[in-house]
């Protein structure tokens, strides 16, 4: 292996003299007073590399040695990742001794040592290809399966597979023969170079089945798909974090990847604390079992924030081969380019706009392209949802991570100030949001088929009414109430009542937290009626008068455990109301 | 300085107003060195050629100046003997004691494991309502001011660490005036609580350099209390304005590209490295916390400057101060000031109405500033709008003011009582379950 020696350092910029071959990408680890550094070749100038450390350099000197290790950033793929925590370089965190994460300590993702009751599904002379399903372990009640190896090349023919049984991940389950007569043994664990997609799929076509969250704003407004992508922008304070905490818990996905990047350690904490106490809506079981966290918070290595984002889309792949529907989550990938941009500054790059580097929206697009609904070569299928929240700097959504992103994602779900101030919380705007698959007419066949062939129409005259409403609100702060007709008032108040009715949500309130799709097919007729009906009122202050007691019973009513006594009550209090 | 094995180099190649470079060989990165006496770090490698970062400016430095590394980075020497002393940036007394005897620990230390830390939980009072209803403080949270220079952060944040009940209250003062500096000292000292307090103080009169310093300082003396003694840490920083402003100038002098605001692209991880250390430790590491309330300054308010802005999506919220003309008090602002931990304790460690009565009167108060800008825009105002601005005005004079010194149970009560005073039972919007009990 190629061997090299620092000749110099700028923060955790290392540059190495090497003797030998390497690769764009490859990994080293550079030995200083007992620790090993691991780091990654970011730029080769003759025989000198330029690799950016996932560690502190403190102390390192020049002289220092370091060796490659032949390959790129990858990780480490089999049972036993679900419920776990990791850091963005797949070490896993409960593994770590001592309160403070050690420099130079990397510990196994992977447990060598547990037995995993083994099914097989191939049969002896089966021909296979890479990542073909061989057999299947069960994992937290998901049926993981053991595939062919990622790397193999072309057909091989199944020459032994182990019988039903329990075996350890490094245990022979399979042996398989190329077509040049090579044998190679297989195992429970795949490797997989983070930085490339998996393409072990046949087609990826657009996606059309709606992804039910339990989030109103969302679901019924800007519905996002399995395998769909979406992205929320929002100045701080405006509540991304509880939002994609929402979706995480509620959402109907078989396994949800988390990836704290570059955020707050306690967000990351509140998971670690609520997910095993919480209940997974759809399964009944603790939501924890069918979550894994990537935890690369704001505090720990710079250039490892970057690898966290890969390492946690290559575990959603991994799931996405074995047929599972997989949501994946990002917060934030905002910080994500601001690591890329404190290495290309250092690396002295020239600069693109904001000092971000210039492939920025390459980066971005290639990466949200990973996500999608695929077929896999037997005919099932699999799905990896994207969602990544962007922190726009200043919340000024005319920034390059705003923008590259609103170029690739489908969904837009942006949040705004004034609505945060509110309190209007999710403080989504339902204005300038969207979901383009609204707009797949495979989609509409979906919905048509599932729910039924009012929903979107309805949908769709609801945002035109929330259009209107902010129309009208802002010629009454013009004209004055006296100044507008007192039907404005009521088609004013109209759109108030879808706001506060199906847009605002109460993220903390046990029942009003998640509504499920049924509920909210029930509660979009019954605003729908109210938008309908005709009102007569003789001047503006009874329009407010009756729409604020209006709004105070719906609000009840979504306070209420779904067609209990009290909700079947307030739902004939509104009914009354609008006779 | 130099003892018998260090060798001293003579040969300077490059001064800078802020860095030195010299040929050197065995150094480490991050090292610090001396220059005629000066303190200096390690900031650059390139095989023999170091880069030096001067931390009191390099006037004065000759060419021939002797050099010596000292083989390690900055440190602090940790004990209970910090506490109630006062230390310069390099952690150096101040105050006229004894130097301090105790470990040394290499500041700008290691990151909490997350899977180590605790969710916070526990309550900090403070009596004012702006905070303790509105915008909870919890231990372990880190949250900053921000203020425009002129409104009276450093009184208020004197005053909420004097409530609180902390172990231990470290300042990190950087570029703090000589008068403000002896205002804390003396707050501290009329409160009787000097011997609870540590102070890292750099003033306008020192070199702005030596600021960056201050955070991790104060830092590690918490952490060494809050780790080793199992306390319960406040850590004060102010004004977090001037240490990003330190590091805008030393960027700038190693030639980086500057990003928004002349700011280094790393201000993000640069903040986020100190605002981190706040932590609640579990019990099965002694149950200590480090809470950290800064301020960060604004120019005119704006906060889409990278500093707030940056600063914004690191803490758990913020606070801001407003002077209220309507009843000629500072207020903290309840729509702009957010504390994201108030959930964790809102409703759990205080009454259960708590949430959504905070929210009804916050959504009451935004009504009252549109019926204002109604008034302002000359159109008639309507019974509701007046009745909202009736509400307001208690509600700023009796809960917002910065003056109010009550428990959390008084000021649910106090809210209760204006809604009732100016409102219908439906204007409200809060659970049927709580204006059963409340509304009488």
């Amino acid at each position: 292996m190629t061997k090299g020696t620092v000749s110099g350092v700028v923060s955790n910029m290392v540059t190495l003299r090497v003797d030998g071959p390497v690769q764009q990408g490859e990994i080293c680890y550079i030995k200083t007073g007992g620790d090993r550094l691991m780091a990654e070749v970011i730029k080769v100038v003759g025989q000198d590399a330029y690799v950016q450390v996932f560690e502190s350099t403190r102390g390192l000197k020049v002289g220092s040695e370091a060796e490659f290790t032949g390959h790129m950033l990858e990780i480490q793929l089999g049972p036993g990742m679900l419920s776990h925590n990791y850091d963005g370089l797949q070490n896993d965190l409960d593994k770590m001794e001592g309160v403070f994460l050690k420099r130079g300590e990397y510990t196994n993702p992977l447990d060598e040592e547990r037995l995993w009751d083994f099914t097989p599904i191939v049969q002896l002379g089966d021909k296979v290809q890479e990542s073909d399903w061989l057999g299947e372990v069960e994992e937290n009640h998901q049926p993981l399966k053991i595939m062919a190896p990622f790397q193999l090349k072309g057909t091989a023919t199944v020459k032994y597979i182990a019988p039903a049984g329990q075996y350890k991940i490094h245990d022979m389950i399979a042996m398989l023969e190329t077509e040049q007569g090579e044998q190679i043994k297989v195992d429970m664990v795949q490797h997989w170079p983070v930085k490339f997609a998996m393409t072990n799929y046949t087609e990826k076509p657009r996606p059309f089945k709606l992804l039910e969250t339990g989030v109103r704003t969302i679901d019924t407004f800007n519905p996002i798909v399995e395998g769909g992508t979406g992205f929320i922008p929002g100045p701080f304070g405006t509540g991304k974090t509880v939002l994609q905490h929402a979706i995480s818990k509620q959402a109907e996905a078989d396994i949800v990847i988390i990836a704290a990047c570059g955020e707050r350690a306690n967000e990351v904490v509140e998971i670690f604390t609520e997910f095993p106490e919480l209940i997974d809506p759809h399964t009944g079981r603790k939501l924890m079992e069918r979550t894994i966290i990537i935890a690369n918070t704001s505090n720990m290595p710079v250039a490892a924030r970057e690898a966290s984002v890969y390492t946690a889309m290559t575990m959603a792949e991994y799931y996405r081969s074995m047929g599972l529907r997989v949501l994946l989550m990002a917060d934030s990938t905002s910080r994500w380019a601001q690591a890329l941009r404190e290495m290309s500054n250092r690396m002295e790059e020239l600069p693109g706009p904001d000092a971000f580097p210039m492939d920025l929206g390459a980066l971005i697009s290639n990466f949200y392209g990973r996500a999608g609904y695929v077929y896999l070569r037997n005919g099932k299928v699999g799905s990896v949802t994207f969602l990544g929240t962007v922190s726009p700097a200043g919340g000024n959504l005319k920034e390059p991570v705003t923008e590259n992103t609103k170029k690739v994602a489908r969904c837009f779900y942006g949040l705004e100030q004034d609505r945060a101030d509110k309190k209007r919380y999710p403080a989504v705007n339902p204005i300038d949001s969207y979901s383009k698959y609204l707009e797949y007419p495979e989609f509409a066949e979906y919905i048509k088929n599932h729910i039924n062939d009012r929903w979107i129409p309805k949908v769709l005259a609801l945002k035109t009414r929330m259009q209107r409403g902010k129309e009208i609100a802002e010629q009454i702060n013009i004209l004055g109430d006296d100044g507008v007709p007192v039907e404005y008032h009521v088609t004013f108040w109209k759109s108030e009542v879808i706001d506060f009715v199906i847009l605002q949500q109460d993220a903390f309130d046990e029942i009003d937290a998640v509504t499920p799709l049924s509920r909210q097919e029930e509660i979009l007729d019954l605003v729908t009626d109210i938008c309908e009906h005709d009102f007569a009122f003789d001047n503006f202050l009874d329009v407010v008068d009756f729409f604020k007691k209006l709004i105070n019973v719906c609000k009840q009513m979504n306070y209420s455990a779904y067609q209990s006594e009290q909700y079947n009550s307030y739902v004939q209090q509104i009914k009354d109301m609008i006779k | 300085m130099a003892t018998a094995f260090q060798k001293v180099y003579t040969q300077i190649s490059q001064i800078t107003k802020a860095t030195v470079s010299l040929k050197a060989k065995g150094v480490g990165y991050d090292e610090l060195a001396t220059i005629n006496g000066k303190l200096a770090q390690v900031v650059k490698i390139m095989g023999d050629d170091v880069t030096l970062q001067v931390f009191e400016g390099t006037g004065g430095i000759p060419t021939n100046a002797e050099v010596v590394f000292l083989g390690k980075a900055p440190s602090l020497k940790v004990s209970d003997q910090l506490a109630g002393r006062f230390f310069n940036a390099y952690g150096a007394p101040i105050d006229g004691g004894p130097e301090i005897e105790g470990k040394e620990v290499e500041i700008g230390g290691p990151s909490v494991n997350p899977v180590r830390r605790k969710q916070p939980s526990e309550l900090i009072a403070t009596g004012i309502a702006g905070i303790d209803l509105n915008n909870t403080l919890v231990s372990g949270q880190k949250i900053p001011f921000f203020a425009d220079p002129d409104q009276p952060f450093n009184e208020v944040m004197a005053m909420v660490a004097m409530r609180a009940k902390a172990d231990k209250i470290i300042l990190g003062g950087m570029g703090m005036t000589n008068d403000d500096y002896y205002f804390f000292r003396n707050t501290f000292a009329g409160a009787g609580a000097l011997d609870r307090i540590i102070s890292f103080i750099n003033t306008t009169e020192d070199p702005a350099v030596e600021r960056l310093l201050i955070p991790d300082m104060a830092l590690t003396a918490a952490e060494y209390f809050a780790v080793e003694k199992n306390e319960k840490v406040l850590v004060l920083l102010t004004d977090m304005s001037s240490y990003a402003d330190s590091l805008s100038i030393v960027s700038n002098r190693m030639d980086q590209i500057p990003s928004k605001d002349s700011m280094p692209g790393s201000l993000y991880s640069d903040l986020a490295k100190i605002y981190e250390k706040a932590v609640q430790f579990p019990e099965s590491v002694g149950g200590g916390s480090i809470t950290i309330i800064a301020v960060t300054t604004l120019s005119g308010g704006d906060i889409t400057h990278a500093v707030p802005d940056n600063t914004g999506y690191i803490t758990e919220g913020q606070l801001y101060l407003r002077r209220d003309s309507d009843v000629g008090k500072v207020i903290v602002d309840p729509f702009r000031s957010l504390s994201r931990l108030k959930q964790l304790v809102a409703g759990k460690k205080t009454r259960k109405d708590h949430s959504q009565v905070m929210n009804a009167a916050i959504r009451l108060y935004a009504d009252a500033a549109n019926a204002k800008t109604k008034l302002e825009n000359g159109f008639d105002l309507t019974d509701y709008d007046n009745r909202c601005l009736d509400f307001a005005k208690d509600y700023a004079e009796h809960l917002l003011a910065i003056d109010v010194n009550l428990n959390t149970e008084e000021m649910l009560d106090v809210t209760w009582e204006l809604f009732r005073k100016y409102y219908k039972i439906e204007e409200v919007n809060i659970k049927k379950e709580f204006t059963d009990i409340y509304w009488k």
